[in-house]
């Protein structure tokens, strides 16, 4: 089974399409989304629709602490992402709150899991960026294979047969074999706000079978997005970051 | 539970035969399956009681790397196994033995050298293609299949350009085999393929010379000393070997990756083109440098760390590309030819170090008396090498770097193509002639060189009036 991971969309139709279309490619069994389908971006209702439509079909996805935000206040989004949330929660519709509230924080598939952020508190929203991070996770789950979001930046760590844990480079469309000899640990980076440099649109490919992960970047029209961000009145920060990817 | 390897036993529908080989870290067992009927052997890591790390890392590298590869100078993997019970890979049976037995003959007749370390480069120069530095080239590594090409095994050093390297995340101890190791290897850098051109030049050395370069280090300490000792040249230990061979292994060996051969290509390159090889003191050389100039050259590598690093594998092979110019040098093709000029110069700016070959095909009759042995052939062979170099004047390359070749074919572009194949080429640029109604009809050598080659082709044209505008211009007249 070919498994397309997506995250961290952030409202952002732009890239969440141009990912769709990447996809249609790429002979996708089953869509999984690891959260925060809203926020930060200028279309939280068009992408609500979507994932609904697609959940219809067989898509995973889990929530994230912005589509939290939504239904209860949380005070440790910083003033922009408090001030889009606060702007999203009047775009929505009950469905569409009601949508986001009943996600569940984990999914499992087999030995895989998926999570929003580190799997040992999910609710607390901790960021997985180092290898010092990462080993809570691998403590917590049994799973073989987990996939958090969160970051904004794609990583990969492992834990050997020792139990250490080591972060890995990789590279873009090769598909890394998930040896069965380690467990692993997959950040895939966003798709509606990347944040390491390149204001490509990430997401990754799990294929079971061959038991490889590739990570994938493709791009899509930011300049229509931060222009959306401007005339939505939202925070200009948001709309000048999506074009370098910061 | 684990289960260890024994004659007999099953696994995933395999069954052990005969134990074939055992190694430091592995043994190697016969294996069948009644879905395979081909012969088949089965590697399997020996793991000491508790955690042995190294093993285990190198057999994870291989698991990542080795299903990837494919062509004929690797072993097929058809199965692996898991940690859980019993790691292993299967693979191919090569019929062929490993080179270590004609490296125990060395030195081997001079022929015999160059067709050896032709077909070693061939197999890395293949690997490297794929992404993938050996990192451990030796004897025992080079397998021959009957057919002649050589297989590369045991990728258990080895660092792919795009996976993981779990080797240089997980230890920091330099690791190869001592003879052959690369200097920037003993200082922990992963990631040159230029380290296994390296470990061929050693090996080179020894078909030639019967010697290792730098004997038999033991410890990593005498293997330092490869930083700055030059070894004994090869012509000083057996006087029938060429300059040019002597000069190939010397580059090979140089301490500083820049200042070898840039990829495995151009190594090839050089061994079957024995009369370009540019001559420069290394192919002089009779003795070991002198105690001044090896104090001095011990004391400014006491403060190297590392070496410059290609950014990426992919990024260096192009950075080295072998560039096959073919040339038509018919008068009424000047202008033509001179625009092929300029887009050679213009791809010599953005790649410095490419290798330029210049060919002229010399069309010789489908039947009848081969041109090339009456007088007049010899001549036009001869006005042709010197019509092209004539040509090439003007490129800012070092001899080494510029090559001319003279190609006999009665088919242009087959011998174009043929050419290309045998130097590797990376790249051809060739001018097309204009349109004409034959040319229509017979095809066009650039199409058919176009359309056949394994490598990219850029075909030069002259600008050319749209014959559509022209008419319109001249209705309009």
């Amino acid at each position: 089974m070919r498994l397309a991971i997506l995250t961290d969309i952030h409202a952002n139709r732009e890239a969440f399409e141009a990912v769709l279309a990447d996809c249609a490619g790429m002979r996708i069994d089953r869509f999984v989304f690891l959260g925060d389908i809203v926020g930060y971006g200028p279309d939280p209702d068009w992408c609500i629709d979507k994932l609904i439509e697609m959940q219809a079909a067989g898509a995973l996805a889990v929530r994230g602490n912005h589509d939290r935000a939504v239904g209860v206040p949380d005070g440790a989004l910083n003033a922009n992402a408090r001030r889009v949330i606060d702007w999203t929660v009047n775009r929505l519709s009950a469905a569409h709150k009601a949508f986001l509230s009943g996600l569940p924080l984990t999914v499992a598939q087999e030995d895989l899991l998926f999570v929003h952020a580190s799997a040992n508190d999910p609710q607390d929203w901790i960021y997985v960026t180092s290898e010092r991070h990462a080993m809570p996770s691998f403590r917590v789950s049994t799973a073989r294979v987990i996939f958090c979001g969160h970051v904004h930046k794609p990583a990969l760590y492992s834990q050997d047969m020792t139990g250490r844990v080591m972060g890995h480079g990789f590279g873009y469309g090769t598909g890394v074999p998930l040896i069965r000899s380690r467990r692993w640990l997959a950040v895939v980076g966003s798709v509606g706000q990347p944040r390491d440099g390149s204001g490509l649109a990430s997401w990754s490919i799990m294929d079971t079978e061959r038991n490889e992960l590739t990570f994938r970047r493709v791009g899509y029209d930011s300049a229509t997005t931060a222009r959306k961000v401007r005339s939505a009145g939202l925070p200009e920060a948001l709309a000048a970051r999506l074009v370098k990817g910061i | 539970m684990q289960m260890r390897p024994h004659t007999g036993l099953e696994i995933d529908g395999f069954t052990l035969g005969e134990k074939l080989h055992t190694g430091g870290f592995a043994t190697i067992w016969e294996v069948t399956h009644p879905q395979h009927p081909a012969p088949l052997v089965m590697k399997v890591p020996t793991i000491l009681d508790g955690f042995d790390g190294p093993t285990i890392v190198g057999f994870e590298v291989e698991q990542m790397i080795m299903p990837r590869l494919t062509g004929p100078h690797v072993a097929r993997v058809l199965a692996q196994g898991d940690f859980a019970r019993m790691a292993y890979i299967v693979t191919e049976r090569i019929a062929g033995g490993s080179m270590w037995q004609a490296f125990k003959r060395a030195p081997l007749p001079i022929d015999a050298v160059i067709e050896m370390a032709a077909r070693m480069a061939q197999a890395v120069h293949d690997l490297h293609r794929q992404h993938v530095i050996h990192l451990d080239l030796k004897p025992d590594n080079f397998l021959q299949r009957p057919t002649g090409e050589m297989v590369l095994i045991d990728f258990g050093l080895s660092r792919h350009d795009h996976l993981p390297d779990l080797l240089a995340e997980e230890f920091t101890i330099p690791m190869g085999t001592f003879p052959y190791i690369a200097p920037e290897q003993y200082l922990r850098q992963r990631g040159d393929l230029r380290s296994d051109l390296y470990a061929l030049g050693a090996m080179i050395y020894q078909l030639a010379t019967g010697r290792m370069p730098f004997g038999e280090p033991e410890t990593l300490k005498q293997v330092r000393q490869r930083l700055w000792r030059d070894p004994v040249p090869p012509r000083a230990l057996r006087n029938e070997i060429p300059e040019w061979l002597q000069e190939i292994i010397l580059r090979a060996l140089e301490v500083d990756p820049g200042r070898r051969y840039q990829s495995a290509a151009q190594l090839i390159f050089d061994l079957t083109h024995p009369l370009q090889v540019r001559l420069t003191e290394r192919a002089h050389k009779m003795a070991q440098d002198g105690f001044w100039t090896v104090w001095k050259r011990k004391r400014a590598m006491k403060k190297v760390k590392s070496f410059g690093t290609p950014i990426s594998m992919a990024g260096q092979i192009d950075r080295a590309p072998i560039l096959l110019v073919a040339v038509d040098l018919s008068p009424e093709m000047e202008s033509l030819s001179h625009h092929l000029f300029l887009a050679v110069q213009r791809m010599l700016v953005i790649q410095p170090d490419a290798r330029v070959a210049c060919v002229n095909v010399l069309k010789t009759a489908r039947i009848g008396i081969d041109q090339s042995t009456d007088e007049a052939g010899n001549h036009l062979h001869v006005s042709r090498l010197v019509g092209l170099k004539a040509w090439a004047t003007g490129f800012d390359l070092p001899d080494d770097r510029l090559t001319y070749s003279i190609l006999e074919n009665s088919d242009p572009a087959s011998g174009i193509l043929d050419h290309a194949e045998a130097v590797e080429a990376d790249h051809i640029l060739m001018g097309a002639r204009g349109h004409s109604t034959t040319r229509r009809f017979l095809g066009s050598v650039s199409a058919r060189v176009v359309a056949e080659a394994h490598c990219s082709v850029t075909v030069i044209r002259l600008p050319e009036r749209r014959k559509a505008l022209a008419e319109v211009e001249e209705s309009a007249a």
